[in-house]
């Protein structure tokens, strides 16, 4: 009898208590539901489900791992299940979830005044408003440290000037945490939909992500009052809090998205008859879903155990390093050689193979590329930093 | 006072496992995954909404089933919001069958004092939909079964029943036993929040010595039905093809008709 979840090889379930299986199963129930029988045309149309917003915070899901204002204050692993399941869907719905929560709502959570927290956490958890983060620019992708945006006093008041670019949920965003420069360092401000000189324009011609919405920020001469800094933020320090939380959810949701390539791969090769035998039953094809389930189940095993680390209160920026750059790698790989055993039908949007793989090539720039990564763990190992 | 609401919820096999029969030709629950039956949450949903709607209700769910129904049934049922559980286990009920489930049922829902009983349309596994009836009959209370729509108000449950050729709108006095179809409104997801609040809600676990029941009455000992042998379904066998030379039609509906779709 074939498998219907490759998990199920190494019995990853066992590892989970009842309350995370019960969450990850309503996630992919939701998925199910909700996200599967419409991504390939949202991925086609380049739309972004935003719509989604209200559902996914009425689940739980924004800013879940969060507590107070409205927040799950769920587990890490519960989070990390979540945007597994999520990432089955789509990148791109992850992409939005985690941007919101991990970035967006949690700049606001750990840096934010009490009174910023009041006013925005609780319609961000809600889905009622939707946040977006902006460090990147055009010039400062992986050297965020010299980025050009600044944010000077006039009075009492901030004025910020300067672009940011590939911005997730840009356009689609109530409120967006912009990092600029200041006399004191790199500072952060919550920039309001709508306030005079700040406008957005989508990325269009997107290969990858393309149910996600990514925006370039431009402001130009934007006033914003002293309430608008994040009080607690000082230096590169506070994006890179931020970024952390976000990559966190990657190490999950890659495997996430390498699950669903399987599963589709495995029914498909079981279905697929050439040389009047299905393409399940060469042994080419065996060996690569052997390696692949085999890929699956370690970046699994190793996700669980940053996450355990992570609840334990214990793990540190280069073990997510070593979780993210070996999670998105692998499952593109295994995307890939997936797309292989489908032939012509994987090079389609009927089969969610290639959707993943172009997805993926996304993921594993942001968040810090996988060379970045790879620095940090060598920094890490060596005590030497290479970065420049 | 406030309105207390039982919904009697079964667990059940996932029907997307390979579901077997066990040598004693009861199902094989250790083979596939077990899960809260989907056309149960419909009646959790209703109950939901029943409870929403009224100043002061609480809603208890009750199961009969192993000792996994407790967490991958009830609990499932607790996260989307009902207030507390009741789980009937004990080793002879093991191969019960719908005669035996009903007295336990109804006995418990006795035992947790109810107003309303809510029901869903069928077990996804056994499928036989007679529960809810053989349930209101052992209460000695009034049935409204198959309900698409559902509600509450002045001692009464009202709802509406859509046959093939008529639709129903019935009413029946309180305490009474309601079943409710796919139809009644698509079942909320847990939230997440409930999830986590699940852990902390009471569940009684009950034996048959707890509710007063002869042991003989239930398992497949007491079970009114046999199932003397089970043959695995036939592996599919190639469709027929119909070629259209112009009789295509013709043959087409003489093929539904021969085997009574038409
Ligand atoms: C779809 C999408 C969504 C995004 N969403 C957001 C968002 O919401 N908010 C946000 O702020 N940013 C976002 N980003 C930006 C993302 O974080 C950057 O693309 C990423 O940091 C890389 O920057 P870059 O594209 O400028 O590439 P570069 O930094 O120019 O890198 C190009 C190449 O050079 C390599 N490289 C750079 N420096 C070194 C070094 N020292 N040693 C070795 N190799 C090096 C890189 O690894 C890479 O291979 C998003 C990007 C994409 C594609």
């Amino acid at each position: 009898m074939p498998v219907t979840d490759v998990t199920s090889l190494i019995d990853f379930d066992s590892l989970l208590d009842d309350e995370e299986r019960l969450i990850r199963s309503t996630v992919r129930d939701f998925v199910d539901d909700k996200v599967r029988p419409h991504i390939a045309e949202w991925f086609e149309a380049g739309t972004s489900p935003r719509e989604l917003a209200p559902e996914l915070g009425r689940l739980g899901l924004l800013g879940m791992h969060l507590t107070g204002y409205g927040c799950t204050g769920s587990s890490a692993v519960a989070y990390g299940l979540a945007c597994l399941e999520l990432e089955a869907g789509d990148s791109g719905l992850r992409s939005l979830v985690s941007v919101q929560g991990s970035l967006a709502m949690y700049s606001i959570w750990k840096y934010g005044s009490e009174e910023q927290k009041q006013e925005w956490l609780p319609r961000m958890a809600a889905g009622e408003a939707i946040g977006c983060f902006g460090l990147t620019e055009p010039d400062f992708g992986s050297n965020p440290a010299g980025m050009r945006t600044r944010a000077e006093r006039d009075g009492d008041d901030w004025v910020l000037t300067g672009n940011k670019m590939w911005i997730t949920n840009g356009s689609a965003a109530d409120i967006a945490t912009v990092w600029a420069r200041t006399e004191d360092g790199i500072r952060g401000f919550l920039v309001p939909r709508g306030t005079a000189g700040f406008t957005t324009s989508d990325v269009h011609r997107k290969l990858s992500l393309r149910a996600s919405t990514t925006s370039e920020l431009t402001l130009d001469g934007v006033r914003l009052p002293s309430s608008a800094m994040l009080p607690q933020a000082r230096g590169l320090s506070g994006p890179l809090g931020c970024l952390n939380e976000a990559r966190f959810g990657i190490v999950f949701g890659a495997m996430g998205a390498a699950r669903d390539c399987l599963d589709a791969t495995l029914a498909y090769a079981g279905a697929r008859t050439q040389f009047d035998r299905p393409i399940a039953g060469f042994q080419l094809t065996q060996a690569k879903l052997a390696d692949m389930s085999v890929e699956l189940s370690k970046g699994l095993l190793l996700a669980l155990h940053l996450g355990r680390l992570k609840d334990a209160g214990r793990l540190r920026p280069e073990q997510v390093s070593v979780g993210k750059l070996n999670n998105v790698r692998e499952a593109m790989e295994i995307a890939r050689t997936c797309r292989t055993i489908l032939g012509g039908a994987g090079i389609t949007l009927d089969y969610p193979v290639l959707r993943h793989a172009n997805n993926l090539e996304s993921v594993l720039t942001y968040e810090g590329t996988s060379e970045v990564h790879q620095l940090a763990i060598g920094q890490a190992l060596t005590g030497i930093s290479a970065y420049r | 006072m406030s309105l207390r609401i039982v919904v009697c919820v079964k667990y059940v096999p996932d029907a997307t496992g390979d579901r077997h029969f066990a040598e004693d030709l009861t199902t094989d629950r250790d083979a596939v995954d077990g899960l809260l039956s989907e056309l149960d949450e419909y009646a959790v949903e209703q109950a939901l909404q029943i409870s929403e709607a009224s100043d002061d209700a609480e809603i208890t769910v009750v199961t009969v089933g192993p000792e996994e129904a407790n967490k991958d049934g009830l609990r499932k049922a607790l996260s989307m919001g009902a207030d507390k559980g009741v789980h009937v286990v004990d080793d002879a009920l093991h191969g019960s069958d719908v005669m035996g489930t009903s007295l336990v049922l109804a006995k418990a829902v006795e035992h947790v004092g109810y107003d309303l009983v809510v029901c869903g349309m069928a077990s996804t596994d056994g499928t036989m939909g007679v529960l809810p009836a053989l349930l209101a009959e052992r209460l000695g209370v009034p049935q409204v079964t198959l309900l698409s729509e559902v509600a509450v108000a002045d001692g009464q449950v009202t709802g509406r029943r859509d046959g093939d050729t008529a639709t129903e709108r019935l009413a029946a006095s309180l305490p009474a036993v309601v079943s409710v179809t796919d139809q009644s409104g698509e079942a909320r997801y847990p939230s997440f929040k409930g999830i986590m609040a699940a852990k902390k809600k009471p569940v009684e676990e009950l034996q048959l010595s707890d509710l007063g029941i002869e042991a003989d009455l239930v398992g497949l000992g007491g079970a009114w039905t046999a199932v003397d042998s089970a043959d695995a379904r036939p592996a599919r066998t190639a469709g027929t093809i119909v070629k259209d030379e112009g009789e295509g039609g013709k043959q087409l509906a003489a093929f539904l008709a021969e085997r009574k779709f038409i």
